[in-house]
């Protein structure tokens, strides 16, 4: 393997819009507010950006394609700026771009910037993706909801689950990411829910009712990187650098060969062993902190602590359970509420659930603060169990 | 010695029944109380003419080793008007482009003709095998008529010289411009004439001589004829036929009126493969008529080999596979006959399809057909470049391989009531096949709770979506449960 990236970028400055339903905001408007804040925590000037990374998703509701609406929102200095599109996961790879660029040396400070505006298109829920002209003839008619709904038909035959107990655990999934999401003033939904609430929502898709599902809303977040020595000369102290960033993509062997079970992640195994090695982290359920995972459905966070190697395989409904992953449990997930109650403006959250970490680690958390974190973990995952996208990107103090 | 070889039937699983159609109408037309009786089949939202047809051919080949050189496809509600039916039917069949085929209808006696055209172009020489389909789904304004006499259903026959069923006897058509009803081209329903002109004037002169003409060329005495054949909506007027053609009152076969309803174009067909699942031994004689703008009769034989022969799916069976459908709301939605909102997300459906994609992958889409690996033998969907199976991959191995006949279990599911369907929830979920391969599919004809890892499911050719602004109707294939009939259907 190569030698990796670990601790050869430094975050300068971070920032992040309101998530939420941002009637009165565009996707330019949410740009600004995350690249402002950014741009404050850096403490540099437009004209000591190289270059810059730029996700979206959607480009039919959002801003259209190129990286052409990220330079004019921002009035960059005519620099480069390349957008990237990997599904839900678009946000790290931005990151990733930005992060390689100053790993590389082409780049002294590079900029990544993730938006979506999801509310302008008239209903809840994401709009549907026509994948290309010969997916939508022959692919399922189905939603997000559904197609990760189907990882809980699969875990509880694996792991001999009944309904009742797994809709518990995942209930306590979301109410745990409630709780959290009502200390933080970012985040879209700030109200606590019970289990009960959980358990008698409307039903989207079995076994997913409401409060499993995460949230639609608007937002956009922002990472300025650049190398430790350059953060130490501009004065930064405390300063948190990138251990490891790693992408694993399905090639079609879950969705088209006999030998994945349809319980897991194939992808994010992968992607968590390989980060785990670049950051020298042997054994992840001691020494992460903390993380944010990709909860876009509760049922993907309790398969995905699996996947992460934080709990055992099959263990993960005890650990819930037991409050593992709790605000006071050893390893908290999702402590600014998660996609949750941020809700999941697709190009932004790789890069917001980045800004809790960072924030974390700074000690600037707030309310929510938890006690010397040192080592984040952000898991962000786009596409479907069957074929995805998996991030994984560790971040912690740099020595 | 010509005749029918094979044959297979097919009945939509849902039927709705008689008294909630009357139900929905009676305020209107006390008159109605009376046909509360029975049930009609009744398509889902994702049938068709072709889909039905599709199935019943299915059936029937599935019960010969011929193969098809020519196949004939008659219906009056086929879903293109210019772009050949037939040819959606063959290539989802797989029959190869080495194939003669025409689409037949305008005419509610076109099963017939069909039948009649496809023996004589085997007897002809020109074709050692036919495979003559039927299929009708008529739509009918809400309160018709035809809304409680008609039903949904297809019928296939193969037609050859070896060993045949049923050995062809004679036939004899006439053409009268007697327009009992119409459709014109551009219109979506049915403008029908009175009941009782249609019977006088028209079934009672046009038919018997025909009917005599047919049984003279054949050589039969009516009174001797075994089973007599008559689809109407008009029920008393078949015995009143048959009485003055000099046709014994035992002859008349059962329409299928309480259990089906009449299914236009097919139904002559689907009465035929009744009958012969219920009451034809060696030796008998058969009549078939198809009324329309004249008269179509054919005499058809049954020989030894009838005894021997085991429908792969025939009308009776299909008739017992039932799931009884008492919302007629849910006939409504199904058949576009009320205004719903269907919200946004249904939209979606509305995009252009690319027909040099559609073109492209025929094979694929149309005739479920992926690829075997030539070097590690791992079946897969799509047939792509490079195989799928991590420790092969090699690249160019594959031949194609259908999937159609495969049995497969469900792995992962869900029901979905987010996204758009007619029929929510969307039941959809990964099957893995037996021998190998799997795919993400939608699920179809299941009812709420039905979906469990581990359940058997069969492949049917379905409507997989509709571009309304455009009027095409995309076809692919979906997973259906495989039910024990006794177990799942509902009795009457």
């Amino acid at each position: 393997m190569a030698r990796g990236i670990k601790d050869k970028v430094a975050i300068l400055g971070m920032g992040c819009s309101q998530f939420g339903e941002r009637w009165e905001a565009g996707a330019e408007e949410l740009m600004v507010e995350a690249f402002a804040e950014a741009m404050t925590d850096a403490g540099i000037d437009q004209s000591q950006i190289d270059a810059a990374w730029f996700s979206t998703h959607y480009e039919e509701i959002n801003v259209g394609k190129g990286g052409l609406p990220l330079s004019i929102a921002l009035r960059l200095p005519n620099i480069a700026v390349t957008r990237v599109e990997n599904f839900c996961a678009s946000g790290s790879e931005a990151f990733r771009g930005a992060v390689y660029a100053v790993a590389a040396g082409a780049c002294d400070i590079a900029l990544a910037v993730g938006v979506e505006k999801l509310k302008d298109t008239g209903y809840g829920g994401l709009p549907g993706n026509l994948g290309g002209t010969l997916t939508p003839q022959w692919g399922a008619n189905g939603s997000a909801p559904g197609n990760f709904a189907q990882l809980a038909s699969a875990y509880r035959a694996k792991h001999r689950v009944n309904r009742d107990d797994l809709k518990r655990a995942i209930a306590h999934v979301s109410v745990k990411s409630h709780a959290n999401g009502v200390k933080n003033p970012k985040a879209h939904l700030r109200k606590a829910i019970t289990e009960a609430d959980a358990l008698n929502a409307p039903m989207i898709a079995e076994p997913l009712g409401l409060f499993d599902c995460c949230g639609v809303s608007d937002g956009a977040a922002a990472a300025i990187v650049t190398t430790p020595e350059i953060a130490r000369r501009l004065g930064k102290h405390n300063i948190v650098s990138v251990k490891a960033l790693q992408l694993a993509l399905s090639n079609g062997s879950e969705s088209g060969h006999n030998s994945w079970d349809g319980s897991y992640f194939h992808t994010t195994r992968i992607a968590a062993s390989k980060a785990y090695k670049e950051a020298g982290i042997n054994k992840p359920r001691d020494q992460v902190s903390m993380f944010e995972c990709h909860d876009c459905f509760s049922i993907t966070e309790l398969v995905t602590m699996e996947d992460l190697q934080l709990s055992p395989e099959g263990g993960a409904i005890t650990d819930v359970m037991n409050g593992f992953y709790d605000a006071t449990g050893p390893i908290p997930c999702q402590i600014d509420g998660g996609l949750k109650c941020f809700g999941h403006p697709i190009g932004a959250s790789g890069i917001r659930m980045l800004y809790e970490m960072y924030l974390q680690l700074q000690g600037r958390a707030g309310p929510r603060q938890l006690a010397k974190p040192s080592i984040g973990m952000t898991h962000n995952l786009g596409g479907s169990p069957m074929s995805n996208v998996a991030a994984v990107c560790i971040i912690g103090a740099f020595d | 010695m010509v005749g029918i070889t094979a044959f297979g039937g097919y009945v939509p699983r849902l039927r709705l029944a008689r008294k909630a159609i009357v139900a929905a109408h009676v305020w209107a037309d006390p008159g109605l109380k009376g046909k509360a009786r029975g049930e009609r089949s009744m398509c889902n939202w994702d049938e068709d003419a072709v889909t039905m047809g599709v199935e019943a051919a299915r059936n029937c080949l599935a019960s010969t080793t011929s193969a098809p050189q020519l196949l004939v496809f008659a219906s009056t509600s086929a879903p293109f008007s210019d772009r050949q039916n037939a040819g959606v039917i063959g290539t989802a069949l797989s029959l190869g482009e080495d194939l003669a085929s025409i689409d037949v209808g305008a005419s509610q006696r076109a099963g017939v003709s069909a039948l009649i055209q496809g023996i004589a172009a085997v007897r002809s020489g020109l074709y050692q095998n036919a495979l003559v389909v039927a299929a009708d789904k008529r739509r009918t304004k809400a309160a018709s008529p035809g809304e409680l006499a008609f039903g949904d259903a297809a019928a296939a026959v193969t037609i050859g010289n070896d060993a045949p069923l049923l050995e062809f006897v004679a036939a004899h058509s006439a053409t009268v411009d007697f327009v009992d009803h119409f459709r014109a081209a551009t219109e979506t329903f049915d403008y029908t004439w009175e009941e009782r002109w249609i019977r006088d004037e028209g079934l009672a002169k046009i038919v018997p001589p025909v009917i005599t003409k047919v049984l003279g060329k054949a050589g039969i005495a009516p009174a001797a004829l075994t089973h007599f054949i008559m689809p109407s909506t008009i029920g008393r007027a078949v015995l009143g036929i048959a009485r003055q053609a000099g046709i014994a009152e035992a002859a008349v076969c059962d329409n299928l009126d309480a259990v089906c309803g009449e299914t236009g174009t097919a139904h002559p067909l689907v009465m035929l493969l009744h009958t012969l699942e219920t009451r034809v031994r060696p030796g008998d004689t058969i009549l078939v008529l198809g009324f329309g703008q004249g008269c179509d009769a054919v005499v058809l034989r049954a020989t030894a080999a009838l005894a021997a022969f085991n429908s792969a799916g025939g009308i009776v069976a299909a008739l017992e596979n039932r799931q009884e459908e008492t919302n007629y709301q849910k006939y409504l939605a199904f058949n576009d006959l009320v205004t719903l909102e269907k919200g946004m997300r249904a939209e979606r459906d509305d995009y252009k399809t690319a027909l040099t994609v559609t073109y492209r992958k025929r094979d694929m889409l149309l005739g479920l057909v992926g690829g075997r690996c030539t070097q590690c033998d791992t079946l897969q969907f799509p047939r792509t470049e490079i195989c799928v199976n991590p420790q092969c991959k090699a690249m160019h191995t594959q031949e194609p391989f259908s999937f159609r006949d495969e049995r497969a279990t469900v792995l992962t599911w869900s029901a979905d009531y987010l996204t758009y369907t007619a029929d929510p929830p969307s039941h959809y979920g990964m099957i893995t096949f037996d021998n190998g391969g799997r795919f993400m599919t939608d699920f179809t004809d299941v009812t709420v709770g039905e979906v469990d890892v581990g359940i058997a499911v069969r492949m049917m050719f379905r409507i997989k979506s509709f571009d309304h602004s455009r009027g095409f109707v995309r076809y692919f294939w979906k997973a259906v449960p495989v039910r024990a009939i006794s177990e799942h259907s509902e009795a009457a």
